[in-house]
Parts: structure tokens; C-alpha cells; sequence
């Protein structure tokens, strides 16, 4: 890796830097549990190809958790379903490197993949109520990944799913296991959905948007049991959602994607105290909080996402971005390479340090300027 | 449960109520649950919407939060008539709209519009957009001065749109775009009162935004009065000046906008705004992640089939006592303009 090695001075522990140098003829050169190289996913249409994610590269440690957000379509969710191996068997385009614990997924024989997904891999899915099939019960949901991945029986199963169901706090397991998915409250649901993902003990965990469809205080009690679960299992965890608070209430590191390309990538300290890419900025200034004085008049992102068949010239950004002409045309002509800005800390824009600190002010990019430019 | 009429105080707005453009007093829905087929027994009543009273001021925007299935999107539906009401009163600009038939109600549809929350199935794919937004027009059969067409290209430029964009097609256009047009047809008949239902939620961030602040735009341009309905409490801060708080189908709370978040008194306010995840990540000491403190509410909203009795929150409430079990808390008014329903309240020391 172009750069990567021990960031920050500590020992191991979080995930480790992304690039989009790779180098690619080494094997797994770390002992994260997943390592994700440049990876590409693109799908043929008639209209023409679209880059739903367009190289994008992350480590993760065991026990941490990284937040990938971004808007609809800049690729977070296909990211997700690309390490599941959830594209096999379409059209779809996948190039990069996919390292699970030793193992490359995106070349391995698919049979393996099935193997590993369930097990090693699991995933929540946004809406448990489309997720889950009407015609059987949550018990025989939760059970059959146990029964497919384990030599045991029906019963040694059921009972195994009952205590699943115990572990993400539905009362009354015991005869909640028999009851079909529509009996159950959204948040009951979204339990019963983690509990089928963890019902193997994977040591990586994919929550795809896990309380979008649920109420505050639902999510609240969610976000609790993933985090409770993450303590007792130790998984890994990759949160992506489109919701700042979540991110910043459960990641570790956070990986800003932006029509399918990774924009910004840090410690979540980094992305909400010290963001670097008018990206990060601009979702951070249009959100309103509720934790902070009320602004008169929010700042949105004019303009709208693109298209991911054609994607802008240079930085994708560059035709919502408010900095443009400070750089010489080079945000429309010259694609940005993610950089590191500070340790651990990537972005990809064109903006010197120096300008940054004329737009944001000074706090902004402190270190930055005697280290990159002057 | 008709006794909630008399113990619902008068209409939310505390003080002065002379120029409410619409005010709810008592407002009851129940929806009522049958059994067999040929001889239809009744067997329960959902009780959608159990006694609501408040008032909006005109030029103001209200916000109605809570929870999914706590009612509010049906007061929405009561509001604009959608909804026949069970109970209570509905007065809009003076007139008393309650249980109009669908005939007299037909020229006051002019003044209460809505806009829907999923701008995807809320416009039709097979008509053009000129025919959506103009649809208002025709079926109220309205001449405007320039005819249809300039007017409803005015209306797409007035919300942001390329006003050549009249022959295309919804799924021409994104979310956010789609949402616009969906506001340019509430606007075609320069209605008084607008019932925004979730007007953002289905958008992303950045679009929501721009939504928002046309939305914001609008009202001072022209002089509209909202009801905004969400469920995402820091966009109804942003939006509202009143806000009013419900839960299971009753109001618990309402208050300013700045009096409700900053001192909120009902345990459930309270509750709710705890849960809002905050984009500022907390550390603890050794730089690992730390859980925010925050109320943790268990449990799920009870079935509005089957509501708790006396205060509804009480199977939630950490502060619930024998009182709350057996007697419903009126809503009272602690503080000027700010209405409470709760035995204990939170907040409750003089302000610092």
C-alpha cells in the first residue's frame, strides 16, 4: 500500500488508511479481518454503464466499526451487497479485491462465498418487512442459516433460535419463535433481523440502513443492541447509512462516498470536527441539529446528484461545488486522487490546504498547511 | 372515549387566538374495527385520533411530531377533509368545515391544499407535468388571465423548475424535482393553508435542504400558512413556530418552537428529543467511542386498538406512578403558551 503502515502512532486497533494506489500483486498484507481494494462494480444497461462504485478501497479491524455514508446512489448499498457476493449470477461487472480474512471473495468459487455468507458474513437489511418471507416463521427465518452452516438438527435449531431471539430482547422468545413476520411491531422485526444475521456468529456485519424505516426511539434501542452485540461478539461492523447522527453515534472511521467514489475517509472526529471535501461540508451545513442554536436559513447542495452513466468530467462534485474556480479548471478536467491530508486522513479535492483554511477558516486545517504545501 | 372533549383545554395556541386561521377543537377519529361478512359487528374502534385541540395562526407553520401511528397523519387527513371526523370540531377561516358534505366542501378545497410525502407515487406517471401541475385548475375549473399553460409554467419557475420542462414526465425528474412539482400543483390555486405531510422525508440530506427552504421562501412570498407533519424533529424545529407534540392519537405537548426544545416538559418530549442521534461523535477518555446518555424508552407505541387507559404514555414513562394508571392528565397550560399532559411534568423550576 501507498501508504497505510501505523498511523497516529497506535497500535493496530482501527481500520487502516485507504488509497487508491494499490498495489496489486500482494496478497492480504494485513491482518485486518477485511480488506477491500479498489473495487469496481459497474452494470451494463442500455443506456450505457453505470458506475455504481468506481474504486473504492478500506480496511477493517475486528471489533470496529466503519460508517459509509453518502447520498442515494453514490453506491454505498452495492458496495455492501458487492462483499456479500450478492451481485453473482447477473450482469454485473466486479473488479478489485475483496479480502476476508485471508480470502478473496471477488475471485473465489461462488459455492465458497455461500459458504462464508451467513457464517463469517452477515447482513441486515434496510426494510425487515420486505426482507423477511410472509409464509414462514421468524423461528424457521432465523434457524435455516443455522441449520444450512451447522451439522445439528431441527430442535437443536429452534432452540437456538429462540435464545437469538432472547439475545436482541424480544419478550417471550419461547413463543414469539412461531409467529410470522407480520405479527411483529417494525422494531420487533429489525431484532428479529439481527437476529438471523448474528445467528452464526459472523465476524463481520453489514447493516444496510438498519433503522431508516423506524421510529427515533426504536432506532435508538437498535443502535444500542448493535453496539451491545458488537461488545459481545466482537464483529466488525460497516454501518451505511445516509443519516450523519448514526454515523457519528456508532463509527469508528467514516468513509464519505460520493456517485460511487470514496471522497472523504477518516476517524469520525475527523469528518465531523475537521472535514476536508465541500462534499462533507455541504451535507454537514444542510442538515438542521438539533443540538445546536437554530439556524435562520439551512445551506443546501444546489444542484442534484448525478448520473452514474454520465458522471462529470474531472470531480464529480465539481458541477455542485461552490470552489470550483479556485483551482484553474482542474476540478473539471483532472479526476482528484484520494490523498492523505493529515494521518489517517484522506480526501479527494483538488483545494489546496491553504485554501481551505481562506474558505473554513483557521481551526480547519491547522497541521495541514506546513505539512502539504509550504 | 368521548370524555377526552371536555378535558382537552381550548385551542393550542395560548393567549391571543383571534386571528387562527384554523383552529381543531376535540378532534376525534376512530376507525372502526368489523367482524363477518353479511351482518357487519363492530368490534373495537382503532382510535386513530382521541381528542386533538390546537390553533394556527395565520403566516404561521405548525409542526405536528410523533411517532409513526401516533395519529398525526390522520389529523392531517381530518384537516384537509380526506377523513370524515368522528368527532369535533374543525373551523377554517371562520367557517366550520366539521362535516361538510363533499359538494360545500369542493370551493374551499381551493384554500387547503396538501403536499404528500412520497413524491414518487404521489404524481401520476402517464400525465405530463404541465397536465399535473394545471390538474387543479381544471378540475376547479378556473380561468387565469394568461391561460394554463403560462400560468402553471409560472408556477414550475416559482418553485424552481425549468418552466420548458411543461411535456415532460415524472420519471423525467429526481426526488427533489419531483417533490417541486408536487408543490407547484398545491400552489396552483393560491391556497390559504397548506397540510405538508412528511414534505422531506423521502429526500436525501442535501435535497431536503433545498426543500425546506423553499418551502421557507414560499410562506413569506406568499404569505401561506402550514401544517407541517414529520416525524424528524430537528426539520420541524427548523420549520415550525409552534409545535406540538403526539402520542398514541392525543397531543402531550405544545409550545413555541424554541420554548418546546429547549425546555421540554412532557416525559415523552423528552424522551423523543434524547433519541435523536447527533452528528458529534462522543470519546471517552482513552479516545474509544462512548454511547451518549440518552432516555431509553422501551418497548414499542401500544396498539391504538387497545390504548393504555388514563395517561397513554404511562407503559413507557419512567416517572409513572398509581395516579397516571388511573386518572388522565389534562392538557394544562404551565406556562404561558405551553401546554402540557402530564402529572409529572419535567422542567419544571423557574427559568435560569
Amino acid at each position: 500500500m501507498a501508504i497505510g503502515g501505523n498511523r497516529r502512532g497506535k497500535s493496530g486497533g482501527r481500520p487502516e488508511a485507504l488509497t487508491d494506489q494499490v498495489d496489486f500483486a500482494s496478497g492480504p498484507a494485513s491482518s485486518s479481518l477485511l480488506e477491500v481494494r479498489d473495487l469496481r462494480i459497474h452494470f451494463p444497461t442500455d443506456d450505457g454503464l453505470v458506475r455504481a462504485v468506481d474504486g473504492v478501497s478500506f480496511k477493517l479491524e475486528r471489533g470496529k466499526t466503519l460508517g459509509i455514508v453518502g447520498e442515494s446512489g453514490s453506491g454505498k448499498s452495492v458496495t455492501s451487497l458487492g462483499i456479500m457476493g450478492l451481485h453473482h449470477g447477473t450482469s454485473t461487472k466486479i473488479e478489485g479485491q475483496v479480502w476476508l480474512d485471508g480470502e478473496d471473495l471477488v475471485t473465489a468459487a461462488p459455492s465458497r462465498v455461500r459458504e462464508l455468507r451467513g457464517s463469517k458474513m452477515a447482513m441486515i437489511f434496510q426494510d425487515p418487512l420486505s426482507s423477511m418471507h410472509p409464509f414462514y416463521t421468524v423461528g424457521a427465518q432465523i434457524s435455516e442459516a443455522y441449520l444450512v452452516h451447522n451439522n445439528v438438527g431441527k430442535k437443536v435449531a429452534r432452540k437456538h433460535a429462540i435464545e437469538m431471539l432472547n439475545r436482541v430482547g424480544i419478550p417471550q422468545a419461547a413463543s414469539r419463535v412461531d409467529a410470522y413476520p407480520h405479527e411483529f411491531s417494525g422494531g420487533m422485526r429489525q431484532r428479529a433481523m439481527i437476529a438471523m444475521a448474528l445467528s452464526c456468529d459472523p465476524e463481520l456485519l453489514i447493516a444496510d440502513e438498519p433503522t431508516t424505516a423506524l421510529d427515533v426511539t426504536v432506532q435508538a434501542q437498535i443502535l444500542d443492541l448493535i453496539s451491545d452485540l458488537q461488545e459481545e461478539y466482537g464483529s466488525a461492523v460497516i454501518m451505511i447509512t445516509h443519516d450523519l447522527g448514526v454515523v457519528a453515534e456508532l463509527s469508528d472511521d467514516i468513509l464519505v462516498m460520493y456517485a460511487g467514489k470514496p471522497v472523504e475517509y477518516g476517524s469520525a472526529e475527523d469528518i465531523f470536527g475537521r472535514a476536508r471535501h465541500p462534499y462533507a461540508w455541504g451535507l454537514l451545513a444542510s442538515m438542521p441539529r438539533i443540538d445546536e442554536e437554530r439556524v435562520t436559513r439551512l445551506v443546501p447542495i444546489p444542484g442534484t446528484p448525478p448520473s452514474l452513466i454520465h458522471v462529470p468530467s474531472g470531480c464529480a462534485f465539481h458541477p455542485r461545488c461552490s470552489y470550483t474556480e479556485l483551482t484553474d479548471g482542474r476540478c473539471v478536467a483532472e479526476v482528484p486522487r484520494l490523498r492523505e491530508l493529515e494521518p489517517g486522513h484522506l480526501a479527494a479535492c483538488h483545494l489546496t490546504a491553504g485554501q481551505r483554511m481562506e474558505i473554513r477558516g483557521e481551526d480547519i486545517d491547522g497541521a495541514g498547511i506546513t505539512r502539504e504545501d509550504k | 372515549m368521548s370524555t377526552s372533549l371536555t378535558e382537552v383545554g381550548p385551542a393550542g395556541s395560548g393567549g391571543a387566538d383571534g386571528d387562527a386561521l384554523l383552529r381543531v377543537t376535540g378532534l376525534v377519529k376512530h376507525f372502526p374495527v368489523t367482524r363477518g361478512v353479511i351482518f357487519r359487528r363492530k368490534v373495537g374502534a382503532v382510535q386513530a385520533v382521541d381528542g386533538v385541540s390546537f390553533s394556527v395562526e395565520a403566516g404561521q407553520t405548525f409542526g405536528l411530531v410523533g411517532e409513526s401511528g401516533c395519529g398525526k397523519t390522520t389529523t392531517g387527513r381530518l384537516l384537509t377533509r380526506l377523513l370524515e371526523p368522528t368527532g369535533g370540531k374543525i373551523i377554517f377561516d371562520g367557517h366550520d368545515i366539521s362535516h361538510l358534505s363533499a359538494g360545500k366542501m369542493r370551493p374551499l378545497r381551493r384554500d387547503v391544499q396538501m403536499i404528500f410525502q412520497d413524491p414518487y407515487s404521489s404524481l401520476n406517471p402517464r400525465h405530463t407535468v404541465g397536465a399535473i401541475v394545471g390538474a387543479p385548475l381544471r378540475l376547479q375549473k378556473v380561468q387565469t388571465e394568461k391561460g394554463t399553460k403560462a400560468t402553471v409554467q409560472e408556477l414550475l419557475e416559482l418553485v424552481g423548475l425549468n418552466p420548458e420542462h411543461y411535456n415532460r414526465y415524472p420519471h423525467e425528474f429526481s426526488g427533489g424535482q419531483r417533490q417541486r412539482i408536487g408543490i407547484a400543483r398545491t400552489l396552483a390555486l393560491k391556497p390559504k393553508l397548506i397540510i405538508a405531510d412528511e414534505p422531506v422525508s423521502a429526500l436525501d440530506v442535501s435535497i431536503q435542504a433545498q426543500v425546506v427552504n423553499l418551502l421557507e421562501d414560499l410562506q413569506n412570498e406568499l404569505g401561506l400558512t402550514y401544517v407541517v407533519i414529520a416525524h424528524d424533529l430537528s426539520v420541524v424545529r427548523h420549520i415550525s413556530d409552534r409545535v406540538a407534540v403526539m402520542y398514541l392519537g392525543k397531543l402531550v405537548e405544545t409550545a413555541a418552537r424554541d420554548q418546546l426544545y429547549s425546555r421540554p416538559r412532557h416525559p415523552y418530549t423528552v424522551a423523543l428529543m434524547s433519541a435523536v442521534p447527533v452528528p458529534e461523535p462522543v470519546r471517552g477518555v482513552g479516545g474509544t467511542r462512548e454511547r451518549r446518555k440518552r432516555i431509553r424508552l422501551t418497548g414499542d407505541v401500544p396498539s391504538p386498538l387497545n390504548p393504555p387507559l388514563a395517561c397513554r404514555f404511562h407503559t413507557r414513562c419512567w416517572k409513572a406512578q398509581d395516579i397516571c394508571r388511573s386518572q388522565e392528565p389534562p392538557l394544562a397550560e404551565l406556562a404561558p403558551g405551553h401546554q402540557v399532559a402530564c402529572h409529572f411534568p419535567e422542567n419544571t423550576s423557574p427559568a435560569a
